[in-house]
């Protein structure tokens, strides 16, 4: 059972930053929808929702997400809806139900590095930085890589260099994670591939990305090189052959649906 | 009739849709002891030691209760008719744990935190065993589920606790190898249904104090206050009359509740303390601490001849108990004797097989309870049938199916009511199915129907009883008692429709009371689909009896013979033209001597369960690239007897639906190697969201069973079985493939196709 | 903790561990209409409004809801009848356990969403899990309401 001894609700990052470090048993508060699940003892609980940083703004060069803003405020933000075909709110608007998405929040998810995670997918397929009040800022993929630090991951950055793309993900019943997901976006001539829910977290499929990125892009080719490449696990919902095998088809019918987009 | 066969809403409807507190946990007093129980982490265990003392002596700790503390006797939590023809296997904590989240030692603390605590402070140590876990190993294992010589049942059910074995059967009318010898077509096939949680919204739950003469009272979400009664008596070593259980209102049952899961533990404790206290099982220990839908092997052989008669059914069943035997036997039985009475035409029908135990989750009552499992195998083999003989599966059951008049091949009886072809002439124009059947190719995806039919019973012939009773109160309104539990269905209010119906009252003058065992009269509670039908016949005859009563007292008052006296529900004339208005008899019938409180009460148990029938009908896309089925439309055409409420009987319909979608798609109970169950959560086990559910249309074709009240028969379970069959049909018209495993996920139908498509690619 | 909030519109303070949760906070503070139906912010049994959007009281930490409004079905009674009448009309309540949290949420949708279809209707509802009833009687009744009080 999580238990918690005790509760601050910091007005400044700063503030929120030297509380967290305090202690190995110090945590940070994000949506919170999966913190009754585990058995955590924490000592203090840091609950971020006083920063400001549950904004989402737009400008002519980024998107950008504050770190509390929920998977709801994605989905049904102009600037998420409009820009990549619509892929950003798409890609967490299957997530559970609506009181769930307006709980939890882009910084957790990012932060934790969910494998299941329908949002990381397509984040890594744009080009995406976050930001970190100790760490600075980085692209998505570095962070991703790098090992666990106690940090607080303040916003996202998505680069609105006008990228065509589309997300596809296989789930059984409706409401379940994702089997399996990809993202496939293109600028000019380049391409990027990504499949997450591997169960392991997403990875950019560079040989099929590559692929792509050649004078004549081939969706099943690319499809292929994906499932070939990166590695694919067995769990409770499915097993690591099939789901090599729908990545390749996810992958292809995601690089279809960018290359009807002319 | 003016009630009967009207939409009504439900008495209690707008009361429990906006929150009220009429529910088990919102009536707990305020001083209860919390329990909770430490639960076994081993599939197999025998607890070597168990040492308690770290947690009582945490403040706040009541009452810690380990095995060494609880009575020896053995007992059957199954809520049936004593006396009961399932083992007696338990012990309300025992030395041997059989299964991962079997009860270890019971807490009881002034509040949830410290309860919690408390658990983790108990040490136990565990010899663990090498766990029975594959049903087909069961028989045989070197592990016995139940080493244990004090195990015993009522019945010969063929218990043999040295082999694994909980119950034996075996059903045979005619020469069924004789019968498959002489037919033209015989289709062979194996069937796997898998265990499926009830999952009902409302978690296991109870609480329990003292009265004012010392008497315990149980509150409990339960689908069976009379039998939890008698189990807690036994249990607990207790005089019934000293034992009072009362039912609020029930957040969903669906056969669950119709185990005795959770009123043992707060009672034992409230008897230890004199303290009242409340047990709520979280959603983690409802899944792997109650019970589910029994999981089954079948082997189905059918023969027929050329043109499509079918001469012998031969079905072998394995089911799966698990750790303990409630509803072992009747289950198993079920399977046979509320499938294959569908086709009567046959010469031979053999239904046999064993029910074993395993160190798993009990398995117990489920909605369609048998039945559900063995429709989906024998409708899976008549389709099987339909495609050897290359006839239209519709055809094929119109040619086969029993028809009212006829009898029964299984009981040799015969059969009161049917509609089922008309059912199934009405589903097969309703789902479009000539232009659909048997697929239309979509490229990437492919869409296809199927169809399947079934039966259950309504109430358990020869052992089912419900009383009721029906007063004439002092204003002249009426009160209705009643034992049967509605657990959401709506049955209080079809109850009340029928009382209103017989006494020409409006429905608001009726007073409905049920369930509680200090009050209530006798009935075995809401399972079997017995409630419409039993009870319901019971409400009959008790009203009808109030009204000749009230009839019979105002011939009196008007001075006129009885059958000259006529009753509109409101006043009562005689043919001379005197009349008294029913509310001044009422007043009357209470006041002063020699008076008497009219009242009609009656029993009601019948000599036979007739079935109501579905035909079911399945549209589905697949995904050919990845498996994925979406059900596009499924048609439902229901043969209940009479419709008592239409709506109500209409989401009775879809609901059942759903759950035999989530059986045929979604759900599925998964273990690891070691027997823990991996499905301990709705993040794990997925019960269909409405996402998942697309269209669903249920028709009724209304048939009139002369042996039930106004025509009625039943509903509440023939509803659930026909998807699971249904669909599997239609992903074989769509792709070919026979999928014999529930559920089809994506990635079994995915591997299958593909291995047709490697198999037709080796030359 | 004591935390200031609005309950259904009134001013309140509610008494809570740092690691309580909503759902738990409500129910002893007498709110009965919200339930717990899982353990995994899978059901929406739970359903309230915080600052009048639909989230998980299950998953909320109630210390953290300093200076927001809560608004459980008891707040919006004379709505939440509206809706319950054609819901019960349909026999879709049935058990009626998860109607208090499904009712918020159809609430919330009726504020949030305009002339929805019925594939935006049963999106917005997806969060809220009903073993009884197969949605079906659920979708008739909000659709029914929708037409009756427009949305």
């Amino acid at each position: 059972m999580f238990t918690a001894r005790e509760l601050v609700r910091p007005q400044t990052v700063d503030e929120a930053y030297r509380i967290l470090t305090e202690r190995p048993d110090n945590v940070l508060l994000g949506g919170c929808a999966f913190l009754r699940m585990g058995a955590r003892k924490i000592a203090t609980a840091v609950d971020l929702s006083r920063l400001g940083l549950d904004h989402i703004g737009e400008t002519a060069e980024f998107i950008e997400l504050g770190a509390m803003a929920t998977f709801r405020a994605v989905e049904t933000h102009p600037a998420c809806r409009d820009n990549f075909r619509g892929m950003l709110s798409r890609a967490v608007g299957n997530v559970i139900g609506v009181q769930f998405r307006n709980l939890v929040t882009v910084g957790a998810t990012v932060y934790a590095k969910y494998g299941f995670s329908d949002l990381i997918t397509a984040l890594l397929a744009l080009d995406t930085e976050v930001a970190l009040h100790a760490a600075g800022r980085m692209p998505l993929a570095d962070f991703l890589d790098k090992p666990p630090a106690r940090d607080i991951l303040t916003h996202i950055y998505i680069k609105k260099d006008g990228r065509a793309a589309a997300y596809q993900s296989l789930r059984n019943s409706a409401s379940d994670f994702p089997l399996v997901n990809a993202a496939v976006a293109r600028r000019d001539g380049d391409w990027t591939v990504v499949v997450g829910a591997r169960p392991a977290r997403a990875q950019l499929a560079r040989a099929a990305s590559q692929a792509l990125s050649g004078p004549w892009p081939d969706a099943a080719t690319a499809a292929a090189l994906a499932a070939d490449e990166l590695a694919f696990g067995g769990n409770v919902k499915a097993s690591a052959g099939y789901r090599r095998a729908m990545a390749a088809v996810l992958v292809r019918r995601a690089v279809e649906e960018v290359l009807s987009c002319g | 009739m003016k009630i009967v066969g009207q939409s009504v809403a439900k008495l209690d409807g707008l009361a429990i849709a906006t929150g009220k507190p009429l529910y088990t946990a919102d009536l707990v007093p305020a001083n209860a002891l919390t329990v909770k129980l430490l639960r076994s982490p081993h599939a197999a265990a025998r607890i070597k030691a168990i040492d308690p003392a770290a947690a009582i002596a945490l403040p706040g700790v009541v009452c810690v209760l380990t095995h060494k503390d609880v009575p020896l006797v053995r007992f059957t939590l199954a809520g049936q008719t004593y006396p009961e023809p399932s083992p007696y296997d338990r012990r309300i904590l025992d030395d041997l744990v059989r299964h991962t989240g079997d009860g270890v030692a019971i807490v009881a603390a002034e509040d949830e935190r410290t309860a919690q605590q408390a658990l983790g402070l108990i040490k136990v140590e565990y010899e663990v065993l090498t766990p029975v876990l594959a049903p087909e190993e069961a028989i045989g294992h070197p592990t016995l589920v139940h080493p244990e010589d004090d195990l015993f049942c009522n019945f010969a059910i063929g218990l043999d606790r040295g082999r694994n074995i909980a119950a034996a059967h075996t059903v045979a009318v005619g020469d069924v190898e004789a019968a498959l010898v002489a037919s033209e077509v015989v289709v062979r096939n194996t069937f796997r249904t898998q265990a499926q949680a009830q999952a009902m919204m409302e978690t296991y739950r109870a609480f329990s104090y003292l009265d004012h003469t010392g008497r315990l009272v149980v509150v409990s979400s339960t689908q069976i206050p009379f039998h939890v009664r008698r189990h807690l008596a036994r249990a607990l070593e207790l005089p019934a009359s000293r034992i009072r259980v009362i039912k609020p209102r029930i957040g969903g049952g669906f056969g669950g509740k119709q185990t005795a899961v959770a009123e043992l533990y707060p009672a034992l404790v409230t008897l230890r303390t004199g303290r009242p206290a409340m047990l709520v099982f979280d959603r983690k220990e409802t899944f792997t601490a109650s019970n589910s839908r029994h999981a089954m092997l079948f082997t189905v052989k059918i023969g027929a001849d050329r043109d499509g008669r079918i001469r012998a059914i031969d079905v072998r069943n394995l089911a799966d108990t698990g750790a303990y035997g409630e509803h072992a036997p009747t289950v198993f039985s079920v399977a046979g004797e509320k499938s294959l009475p569908l086709y009567n035409k046959a010469d031979a029908v053999r239904y046999s097989g064993y029910a074993v135990y395993t160190n798993k989750l009990p398995a117990g009552a489920m909605r369609g309870y048998g039945a559900t499992q063995g429709c989906f195998a024998i409708e899976s083999a008549v389709n099987e049938l339909a495609a050897a003989l290359g006839m239209d599966p519709c055809e094929l059951r119109l040619k086969n199916i029993i028809k009212a008049g006829e009898t029964d091949i299984y009981h040799g009886k015969p059969l009161g009511s049917s509609a089922l072809d008309r059912c199934i002439a009405r589903g097969r124009e309703l789902i479009g199915w000539q232009g659909k059947y048997p697929r239309r190719d979509l490229g990437d995806k492919v869409r296809a129907v199927g169809m399947a039919v079934s039966m259950q019973g309504s109430g358990i012939a020869g052992i089912d009883t419900a009383s009721a009773e029906v007063r004439l109160n002092d204003d002249g309104n009426y009160t209705l008692l009643i034992g049967s539990t509605d657990m959401g269905t709506g049955s209080d209010t079809i109850l009340a429709q029928m009382a209103a119906e017989v006494l020409d009252a409006p429905l608001g003058n009726i007073i409905v009371h049920a369930a509680d065992t200090d009050v209530s009269p006798f009935d075995t509670g809401s399972y079997a689909s017995s409630t419409a039908y039993v009870t319901g016949m019971a409400v009959l005859k008790a009203a009808t009896e109030l009204r000749e009563k009230i009839i019979a007292t105002a011939a009196v008052a008007l001075g006129a013979a009885p059958d000259e006296v006529a009753f509109d529900g409101a006043t009562l004339r005689s043919a001379a033209g005197k009349e008294i208005s029913l509310a001044r008899l009422a007043g009357q019938s209470v006041v002063g001597a020699e008076r008497r409180q009219l009242t009609g009460c009656a029993s009601h148990g019948s000599p036979v369960s007739p079935p109501p029938y579905v035909a079911g009908f399945a549209e589905i896309e697949i995904d050919k690239e990845t498996g994925r089925i979406a059900l596009v439309d499924f048609v439902a055409v229901v043969d209940c007897g009479t419709v008592v409420n239409p709506a109500l009987a209409r989401v009775q319909a879809e609901g059942g639906i759903a759950q035999g979608i989530g059986l045929a798609l979604y759900e599925e109970v998964a273990y690891d190697e070691r027997g823990k169950l991996l499905t301990d959560s709705f993040m794990t086990y997925k019960i269909p969201c409405r996402k998942d559910i697309g269209s669903v249309r249920v028709f009724f074709e209304e048939s009139y069973e002369p042996t039930g009240p106004f025509g009625v028969k039943s509903i509440g379970e023939v509803v659930a079985n026909t998807p699971a069959p249904a669909i599997a049909a239609a992903v074989y018209n769509a792709v070919g493939v026979r999928m014999t495993s529930l559920p089809i996920t994506p990635e079994k139908l995915f591997a299958a196709m593909n291995n047709k498509k490697l198999r037709s690619e080796t030359p | 903790m004591r935390v200031a909030v609005t309950i259904n519109g009134r001013p309140a303070v509610l008494e809570a561990a740092a690691d309580e949760f909503l759902a738990d906070t409500l129910r002893a503070a007498g709110y009965a209409s919200v339930r717990r139906g899982c353990d995994t912010t899978n059901c929406g049994l739970c359903t309230v409004w915080v600052d009048g959007r639909p989230v998980l009281s299950c998953a909320i930490l109630t210390a953290r809801l300093e200076g927001k409004a809560i608004t459980t079905i008891e707040g919006v009674a004379d709505e939440a009848a509206a809706f319950a009448s054609l819901l019960v009309a349909e026999g879709a309540e049935q058990c009626g356990f998860c109607s208090p949290g499904f009712i918020m949420t159809v609430l919330a949708m009726k504020r949030e969403l305009t002339n929805p279809t019925d594939e935006e209707i049963i999106h917005y509802l997806t969060g809220n899990l009903c073993r009884c009833t197969g949605y079906m009687g659920q979708l008739r009744a909000v659709k029914k309401y929708l037409e009756v009080n427009g949305g």
